[in-house]
């Protein structure tokens, strides 16, 4: 992937590095909007895009509210429902969330909406450490292929996919800029 | 990427990928696999904080619990470990099994095998049990401890809380002390602590620590006070009555006058010197009962992490898919 030109080897770009930025700072204005009590809010990120995503949402928030929200990482690996079905295990890391999450808001941020089975574990995830008063999602790109009733509250990108193409996101890379692609499989 | 943290080892692209069904020895690992088992542990461990202390992860997934040499602390992490994990667990000890009706190691792990167990946790006083089963077997086996050979899970417990304690183990002199003869613990301990980098000095009477065990990579000294100044860890072993012959040991009173970790000679260590032990403590034969419970001990660090490091290994090699 050079510059995010159009090429076949990368895909067709989707959304450029200021895209995104405009997308998510759309996303944290919504986040406000919809959230009265914004010191409830906890921005939890599912390693590791929607890590980036959050803590660039909660910078958004601090440039027009002046206020610092409290993000966290939310661990997926060990609450899915399909080890030892896949090939390769997912790494599993530690989750990091402000505790007690009793009376909280935890908006789940992540790159690409597919399934939902990620966001079912993310949810589950949280559960383990808590009773959150409302979880909310928010995701960069919505793909669709949706396999469980779950729906994002906030969502950058409506990107409409055939099952077998793949979106690729890059955000955060220390030396190459952000994207989306969508990449037509392999004829 | 910020925010994201740990496991450095193994998220970026192209690294370790975990595809050992069975956990025998430490012998056989590489030191990346024993980084990628630690930093796993260290992501297991934070569920035993959560208010839901359980995750889904292997769930569906049938555990035994095979000991035919006596355990208590050993099982119960393992138990603990399954449950957390969601797994179902059955336990079976040498009195209640068959094998004292006379049937085979293998006719009874064949036995769990058609019952369809995944991951079979084998404790044996015979030295390679585990790699005999792990050949014929398709569930999981972990050695839980065969003979004087390795006690794997020990050893990855005893590393995780040097790492979590000091952040390294490279550079660290060790000082494991004891029976070393007679112990799997310190085997295992070996080949961990020599592949990640420390310096290992067995302690110990001639008797129980031979010229041998130098071809490891490793120092013997019979002299413990000469041994404790320079230590960042001490690792105490059991004296195990069980398997001592009387020509080997010169007795409690004498082992502890030589080399029992006492309140005098622990003002040898340095101040920040680790303490440890496998358990179950002899209290006032290999270590005294205000140094076990002293500032330097993480004796009980070492079983909190001991439950972290089997959900590790279970989720590891029970979680591939085969």
């Amino acid at each position: 992937m050079k510059n995010g030109k159009q090429n076949s080897s990368a895909g067709v770009l989707i959304m450029d590095a200021e895209a995104i930025r405009r997308a998510l700072r759309r996303i944290a204005h919504e986040i406000i909007e919809r959230n009265p009590r914004l010191p409830e809010i906890i921005l939890a990120g599912i390693p590791s895009h929607g890590v980036e995503i959050a803590r660039r949402i909660a910078d958004f928030i601090r440039g027009i509210e002046k206020i610092d929200l409290e993000t966290g990482i939310i661990d997926v690996a060990m609450h899915r429902d399909d080890v030892g079905t896949r090939g390769e295990l997912p790494v599993v890391r530690a989750s990091k969330l402000p505790l007690p999450l009793e009376g909280r808001s935890v908006i789940i941020a992540d790159d690409v909406l597919y399934t939902g089975r990620t966001v079912r574990a993310a949810m589950d995830a949280i559960n383990s450490f808590g009773r959150p008063a409302r979880i909310q999602f928010a995701t960069l790109i919505d793909r669709g292929h949706r396999e469980l009733p779950i729906r994002a509250d906030y969502v950058g990108k409506n990107l409409p996919t055939a099952a077998n193409e793949k979106v690729r996101v890059r955000i955060g890379s220390a030396n190459e800029p952000d994207g989306v692609w969508l990449l037509k499989p392999d004829r | 990427m910020k925010i994201a943290e740990s496991t450095p080892s193994s998220n970026k692209e192209g690294a370790l990928r975990w595809n050992r069904k069975d956990l025998l020895s430490l012998r056989e690992l590489s030191s990346q696999e024993i980084d990628f088992i630690l930093d796993t542990a260290n992501a297991f461990k934070q569920v035993g904080t959560r208010e839901i202390k359980k995750v889904p992860a292997l769930r569906g997934k049938t555990l035994v619990n095979f000991f035919v040499e006596p355990s208590t602390r050993t099982r119960t992490s393992f138990e603990l470990a399954a449950l957390r994990l969601s797994a179902d667990v059955i336990n079976i000890s040498a009195t209640s099994s068959s094998l004292t009706k006379g049937e085979t190691l293998k006719d009874t792990a064949r036995n769990l095998e058609a019952l369809h167990a995944d991951i079979l946790v084998l404790r044996h006083s015979s030295a390679g049990a585990p790699q005999f089963l792990a050949n014929r077997l398709e569930a999981s086996v972990i050695n839980a401890g065969d003979g004087a050979h390795e006690h794997p899970t020990q050893a990855l417990l005893d590393l995780y809380t040097i790492r979590e304690k000091r952040g390294k183990i490279a550079g660290l002199h060790v000082a494991i002390i004891g029976d070393i003869l007679f112990s799997r613990v310190a085997r295992s301990n070996i080949f961990g602590l020599v592949k990640l980098g420390a310096r290992v000095t067995l302690v110990g009477p001639s008797t129980l620590v031979p010229r041998e065990f130098e071809k490891l990579g490793v120092q013997i000294s019979h002299k413990i006070d000469n041994v404790l100044p320079s230590a960042d860890v001490v690792n105490l072993l059991r004296v195990q009555h069980e398997r001592q012959r009387k020509e080997y040991f010169p007795g409690t009173g004498e082992y502890t006058r030589f080399f029992g970790l006492t309140k005098e000679r622990a003002k040898l260590l340095k101040p920040d010197c680790l303490i440890m032990h496998p358990g179950p403590i002899n209290r006032g034969v290999e270590i005294d009962s205000e140094v076990a419970d002293g500032l330097q001990s993480v004796i009980l660090d070492q079983v909190t992490n001991g439950l972290a490091v089997r959900m590790a290994v279970l989720y590891l090699c029970g979680g591939i898919s085969t």
